[in-house]
């Protein structure tokens, strides 16, 4: 007799639950890697974002092998989520998942890294032309305007290296008296910053700042200026807020880098996917903000 | 039968090969003093004892290694797996260091795994009988997985100051690395020219067969070259990581064909049997006046690359054309 109050109670609670569980909606978020903290920070902005906004988010791990991705997402489709975000491991590889998707008639996101084909309703990720400019600006201000500068680029032909390049040079534009005085490739190694920067110091008689377009340059281009023994002469701005560069600005021989925000950047993929869930209008990309990081600022 | 053929030749056109033999001895000199005369010529900052110094620093990483290539490219083979052997070995110093080994052992310990990296080269090239250019090339793969794997796919900082004076440091105005170089590049010139080891080297590469039938041991030889090599990117490795003053993950990805291209433009045949060490130390200086005369000149990087492959080029032709 007890026992049967207690199925009926326990079958009674269960058919009061899909009631409320069906309410809100499943979003699919595919990341790339967890073997890197800069995807844990995003999943863990997504996750947050999905607890306020009342989402049901599934959160896979393609461990940056893009098969297992594939088989990941088709998983995704056959729970028959709301929405699909996708942080491809590859830009080309994805593609023949994302048309997949695109036939099961499930909206698209691709988060931090494009897709190469197929159609997605939005893209997220840094905005490095802003990030270059807040660089320049940075540069500028402590610079009050005047001065020499130099920029050591990432690999030719690289988005990233065009893009942050692009924006320091708009930044600066505001500025006629800071001249660029070099511009030259280190394709984003820590070495090459090194010996291109010695070449650069004995070129350049007078330097007020370096930007270098990622940290690993911008390391590499102290280690040049120190053995220069030229560190009160210049100051160097990186970009992507590694650990090492974080380091180097504590111990204050770095200025400044420019750091992404990829807790943002989850946050921004659950906000759209709502927001197509909602039938509202999304943007096609989406930046993401970037922050500048300097001693005063941790 | 062809030599003497080609010392008949020789014996017809005295005078003419006088002028022939001096010419092939410094075609290459005179390649590079060419690019000295326009660099100097273009920037006021190239030729001063300051820069001049710088690039002896910056060349000494690609000529140690150059070094090493030179003996395996004398007996007719290749070592693709410089840059990787160089990875591990600077991870290996940089581990050991930065957890508070001495200063000796960390060093050792490289010096040692980029040995032991050579020997493995060496016995699947002599005993298992594979092409050198396959065989390295699986010890690249390799050794940049292990590198991946030791470092986790960071870079290992925190190193003493007394290693870091290897990269940094000078002795009389001489940076260390450059002082490294002269080392390596002398004990090389020895080996080479004075040693019967040396003579079996030019032997191997010049006609394997012959050497085996007048009683070489081949692959005893063989394999010793790229333990050379082996040790000769550890060496490297010592300089790099120090100038850097952390390990690399991606260190030395694409030193081989750096390496490669000094010894070529120093005269070597990449069939082996005839070059020397001496034309390596040039052709490695080719290399690095160029890349600082390009910075120097804020050249595009957009056109580096050609210039630096139409330079590399027009050296070589300008060679054989004087042979």
């Amino acid at each position: 007799m007890r026992r049967g109050l207690l199925i009926v109670g326990v079958l009674l609670l269960l058919s009061v639950i899909p009631l409320y569980a069906a309410a809100p909606p499943t979003v699919g978020l595919s990341l790339s890697t967890l073997n890197n903290p800069f995807f844990v920070d995003l999943r863990d902005g997504a996750q947050a974002a999905a607890k306020k906004m009342n989402v049901n988010l599934v959160v896979v791990d393609a461990q940056n092998d893009s098969a297992r991705e594939a088989s990941q997402i088709e998983d995704l489709i056959q729970k028959k989520v709301a929405v699909i975000a996708i942080n491809p491991t590859d830009s080309d590889a994805i593609v023949p998942t994302i048309k997949k998707i695109n036939a099961a008639r499930i909206p698209v996101i691709t988060v931090d890294r494009g897709a190469n084909g197929g159609v997605v309703a939005a893209h997220i990720a840094s905005d490095n032309v802003a990030g270059g400019k807040m660089a320049a600006q940075y540069v500028a201000k402590r610079l009050k305007g005047k001065g020499s500068v130099v920029m050591l680029e990432g690999i030719a032909g690289t988005s990233a290296a065009r893009d942050r390049g692009k924006g320091f040079r708009d930044g600066l534009k505001a500025y006629p008296s800071i001249r660029l005085v070099a511009v030259q490739t280190a394709d984003f190694d820590r070495a090459k910053g090194l010996s291109v920067m010695e070449n650069i110091l004995q070129a350049q008689k007078k330097i007020d700042a370096v930007f270098a377009q990622n940290d690993e340059m911008a390391l590499g281009a102290i280690q040049a200026i120190a053995a220069a023994k030229r560190e009160k002469e210049m100051f160097v701005v990186g970009f992507d807020a590694i650990g090492d560069a974080l380091a180097a600005i504590k111990a204050g021989t770095m200025a400044a880098t420019i750091a992404q925000q990829p807790k943002e950047m989850g946050r921004l993929a659950v906000e759209n996917a709502v927001r197509i869930v909602k039938k509202q209008p999304v943007k096609k990309f989406t930046p993401v903000p970037l922050k500048l990081v300097t001693k005063q600022t941790m | 039968m062809e030599s003497d053929r080609r010392s008949l030749a020789a014996l017809r056109k005295l005078p003419l090969a006088r002028l022939g033999s001096v010419l092939r001895r410094f075609g290459i000199v005179i390649a590079f003093a060419l690019l000295v005369v326009i660099l100097s010529l273009l920037s006021e900052s190239f030729l001063t004892v300051s820069n001049l110094l710088n690039i002896a620093r910056q060349v000494s990483i690609n000529a140690v290694i150059a070094a090493g290539m030179t003996f395996v490219i004398l007996t007719g083979g290749i070592d693709l797996s410089v840059g990787s052997v160089l990875a591990v070995s600077g991870a290996v110093i940089a581990g050991l260091l930065s957890a508070g080994r001495p200063l000796l052992v960390g060093i050792g310990a490289g010096l040692a795994v980029g040995a032991a990296l050579g020997l493995l080269d060496g016995l699947i090239v002599t005993r298992g009988k594979v092409q050198p250019f396959i065989a390295t090339l699986g010890m690249l793969t390799i050794g940049r997985g292990l590198t991946l794997v030791y470092t986790g796919g960071r870079p290992i900082t925190g190193l003493p100051d007394a290693f870091v004076w290897l990269g940094a440091g000078e002795v009389s105005r001489i940076p260390v690395p450059v002082v490294i170089m002269i080392l390596v590049f002398l004990i090389s010139y020895g080996i080479l020219t004075q040693t019967v080891f040396g003579r079996y080297v030019y032997a191997i590469g010049g006609n394997e067969e012959a050497a085996r039938l007048s009683g070489v041991d081949v692959a005893t030889h063989k394999t010793l070259v790229y333990v050379i090599s082996g040790v000769l990117s550890a060496v490297s490795a010592v300089i790099l990581t120090a100038r850097l003053n952390s390990a690399q993950p991606t260190a030395g990805v694409g030193f081989e064909l750096d390496a490669i291209a000094a010894v070529v433009l120093g005269g070597t045949t990449l069939a082996g049997g005839e070059g020397s060490i001496g034309g390596t130390l040039q052709g490695a200086f080719i290399i690095g006046v160029i890349n600082n005369g390009l910075n120097l000149l804020n050249v595009n990087p957009f056109y580096q690359q050609v210039v630096k492959g139409a330079v590399i080029l027009l050296a070589v032709l300008l060679d054989r054309r004087l042979r």
